[in-house]
């Protein structure tokens, strides 16, 4: 039985601690690899594998749509689609605050368990801290954060680079955007409402989808910090070519464009947990699009825009074309945005 | 064509005099760099950005002086988030923060109340800065405080009203056009009409603005904030060059006489006082100041005119549309968005964040 909250104890490397891996990591992620509790998992491999790791402090930990677990497997999952691996194999290491509600880890820990089997990769070894209580958190209850770091394989002759962006090439957006920014924000600000709910999930029915159409995929990036305005900046920066997008093309639910129109946020530069941007040859876009539409979190993808071509030395911009007519240059996203939504 | 169309065929081919409109509210100016506007305008048609971003305005003192509160270990000041990285003379509040100074971020200064309530050993202080719009959150926060009994909960003003400032731009561009020594520089400054600014309306109402257009032989048009609601009301504008009328294009939200139970709790906290507007100096009874009755509620507002702009910013000309957001000399180099030497540049309504995170040219 373990205790109701953490305590240091868990942190000690003594029985507690061993009775919180066994009780609870250990059963979650069981796989033959993590269950040989060896100190280091030894597994097969590949020619060429991708590595990425990445921390998660978002608060609140648990929100609508998802929780830190999750986002610590999509975070590193997506990540590795996105150089265009097979993600494989997940580390997890967490640091724990004592006085964290032990009910909150477990559904954490199952959440985890639950979008790795999911997304199809493994988490074959993991490591656990306690530390004194620094949270600033109303009730008083200890935080929670996670790393991940994530092994994929990467196919031969996969190739994914901006800089071979071309013009005439097709600026396709998998889903909806700026759910995740939104539900974190509403909920810090008490403004939550059942209608809006982060996006949070894996990519790789997506990437797999769009793999198997044969769409000539030049370029993928998930769409995170920064939002899409940040993405396709990057993308006009290491590509020399000037992108256009429409905005009346840009998915948006309507909660979300509502919680914007409030704030005066922009839903280009918003974070999202659960979707992506693909750069397709002009001749395949149709495909992809289909493709993206038949997978699982693609169902309201979109073309919005294309790339309009070379502009002269450094003068290729990320262009809005807004509703009323006008063009507008987007940059990447200035300032502070929203601090630790993921 | 529908009619929309047939405005923006006209303001893309419009080949008459020159027309320089200044919108004098931020949220216009963002407004306009958000929907492209500035694109669809023939080249004779210039729109300036004029003193309406309440942190662009605020004088150096002011942050001086909060930065300062902020050290004290009794206070804890609390502002909107843009106000936190505007230079002050020597640092920023952000950087105060970063220093270990209790500063913090909120969304709307009531949320102070219960953390006052709850921490009566501290001062919460607010940074009251903003114009007739945000005068009347500040008159709620402080009737709620007198109502509850929650002594601890004050204010630095800096408030300030748009139509003494709205003379001051005028007769500063008056002054500017007659001491012109260069021909090319004619137009240096030149203003033939104002976009009369929307929110602040909806409390004043639009009258003081047909006294304006009267007094200063201009147009003025109320305009709403959506994209076809600005190009209506430039349209009217170049339409209306050099008439002394006022137009009110925002009738679902303004009024003449304005919203009285705002107007009345402002006049019931606050009353017209001088203020120091940044680059401009001290323009008379443009500022609001908490009545005599409530100097208990004042962390010390008063005598804050010092402005002391870093070197070489040219926030004031900006302000007062005598150049170019671009042609200040540090504009894109010394002064971004990531490192800003002006307020011009802070605030999401500033004029240069504006131009610079729009790649607005003109």
């Amino acid at each position: 039985m373990l205790e109701q909250t953490v305590t240091m104890a868990h942190g000690s490397g003594g029985e507690s601690t061993g009775r919180l891996i066994a009780e609870l990591f250990a059963k979650n992620f069981s796989n033959e690899y993590l269950d040989r509790m060896t100190d280091s998992s030894v597994v097969p491999g590949s020619a060429q594998i991708a590595m990425t790791t990445d921390s998660f402090v978002v608060t609140p930990v648990e929100y609508p749509g998802g929780d830190i677990g999750r986002l610590a497997v999509c975070g590193t999952v997506n990540d590795l689609l996105m150089s265009g691996a097979v993600p494989k194999y997940l580390t997890a290491g967490f640091i724990l605050e004592e006085g964290l509600p032990m009910e909150t880890l477990r559904r954490v820990v199952k959440s985890m368990a639950d979008t790795a089997r999911e997304a199809g990769v493994l988490i074959v070894t993991g490591d656990t801290k306690v530390v004194e209580n620094h949270s600033s958190d109303a009730k008083g209850e200890g935080g929670l954060y996670i790393n991940t770091a994530g092994v994929g394989f990467v196919p031969e002759g996969t190739r994914l680079d901006a800089a071979s962006i071309r013009p005439g090439d097709k600026i396709l957006v998998s889903g909806t955007l700026g759910e995740h920014h939104a539900t974190i924000l509403a909920k810090r600000m008490g403004l939550e409402n059942e209608s809006l709910e982060s996006d949070n999930a894996p990519l790789d029915d997506i990437v797999n989808h769009l793999r198997t159409s044969g769409a000539a995929v030049r370029a993928m990036r998930d769409v995170t910090r920064g939002g899409l305005a940040t993405v396709l900046s990057e993308f006009v920066l290491s590509s020399g070519q000037q992108i256009e997008i429409e905005e009346s093309l840009i998915p948006v639910k309507k909660p979300v464009r509502d919680f914007c129109g409030i704030l005066g946020l922009e839903p280009v530069y918003m974070g999202n947990e659960g979707k992506l941007i693909a750069v397709i040859a002009p001749e395949d876009a149709s495909k992809a699009l289909d493709a993206v539409r038949s997978a699982k979190y693609g169902e309201n993808a979109a073309i919005i825009g294309e790339v309009t071509g070379d502009h002269g030395e450094g003068s290729a911009e990320l262009i809005l074309k807004t509703p009323v007519g006008g063009r507008r240059v987007l940059g990447p996203l200035y300032g502070e945005g929203l601090p630790r939504i993921c | 064509m529908n009619s929309f169309d047939k405005i923006k065929a006209y303001l893309s081919s419009y080949d008459g005099p020159d027309v320089h409109i200044m919108e004098v509210c931020g949220t216009h100016t963002a407004s306009i760099a958000k929907n492209g506007i500035p694109a669809m305008l023939s080249p004779h048609i210039r729109l300036i950005s004029g003193p309406g971003c309440p942190v662009c305005v605020t004088v150096t003192d002011y942050i001086d002086r909060l930065i300062a509160l902020s050290q004290n270990e009794k206070n804890v000041i609390c502002s909107f988030g843009d106000l936190l990285r505007v230079p002050g003379s020597e640092s920023s509040l952000s950087l105060a923060r970063a220093d270990g100074a209790h500063i913090e971020m909120v969304y709307s200064p009531v949320q102070m109340l219960d953390k006052a309530r709850r921490d009566p050993d501290h001062d919460y202080i607010f940074a009251a800065v903003g114009f007739e719009t945000t005068a009347p959150v500040y008159a709620l926060l402080i009737d709620e405080a007198e109502r509850l009994g929650i002594p601890n909960v004050k204010l630095l003003t800096g408030l300030k009203t748009m139509p003494q400032v709205i003379r001051w731009v005028v007769s500063s561009a008056k002054s500017a056009g007659e001491t012109t020594e260069r021909e090319d520089k004619s137009d240096e400054g030149r203003i033939d009409g104002f976009l009369a600014p929307g929110h602040v309306c909806a409390v004043t109402g639009y009258g003081e603005y047909e006294k304006l257009a009267a007094e200063t032989g201009m147009p003025f048009v109320v305009s709403g904030f959506t994209g076809p609601q600005l190009i209506a009301s430039i349209f009217r504008l170049v339409q209306l060059r050099g008439k002394d009328t006022c137009e009110n294009l925002y009738p679902e939200v303004v009024s003449r006489s304005g919203n009285a139970p705002a107007k009345s709790a402002v006049k019931k906290y606050f009353e017209p006082c001088d203020a120091a507007w940044r680059g401009m100096g001290i323009i008379p009874m443009s500022g609001l100041c908490l009545r005599q009755d409530y100097m208990h509620r004042d962390a010390g507002s008063f005598g804050l005119t010092g402005d002391h702009a870093g070197r070489g910013c040219r926030c004031a000309s900006v302000l007062t549309g005598k150049i170019r957001p671009t042609e200040c000399p540090l504009f894109g180099k010394a002064c971004t968005p990531q490192n800003p030497n002006g307020a011009c540049m802070v605030s999401q309504e500033g004029s240069c964040y504006n131009w610079y995170v729009g790649g607005r040219t003109r």
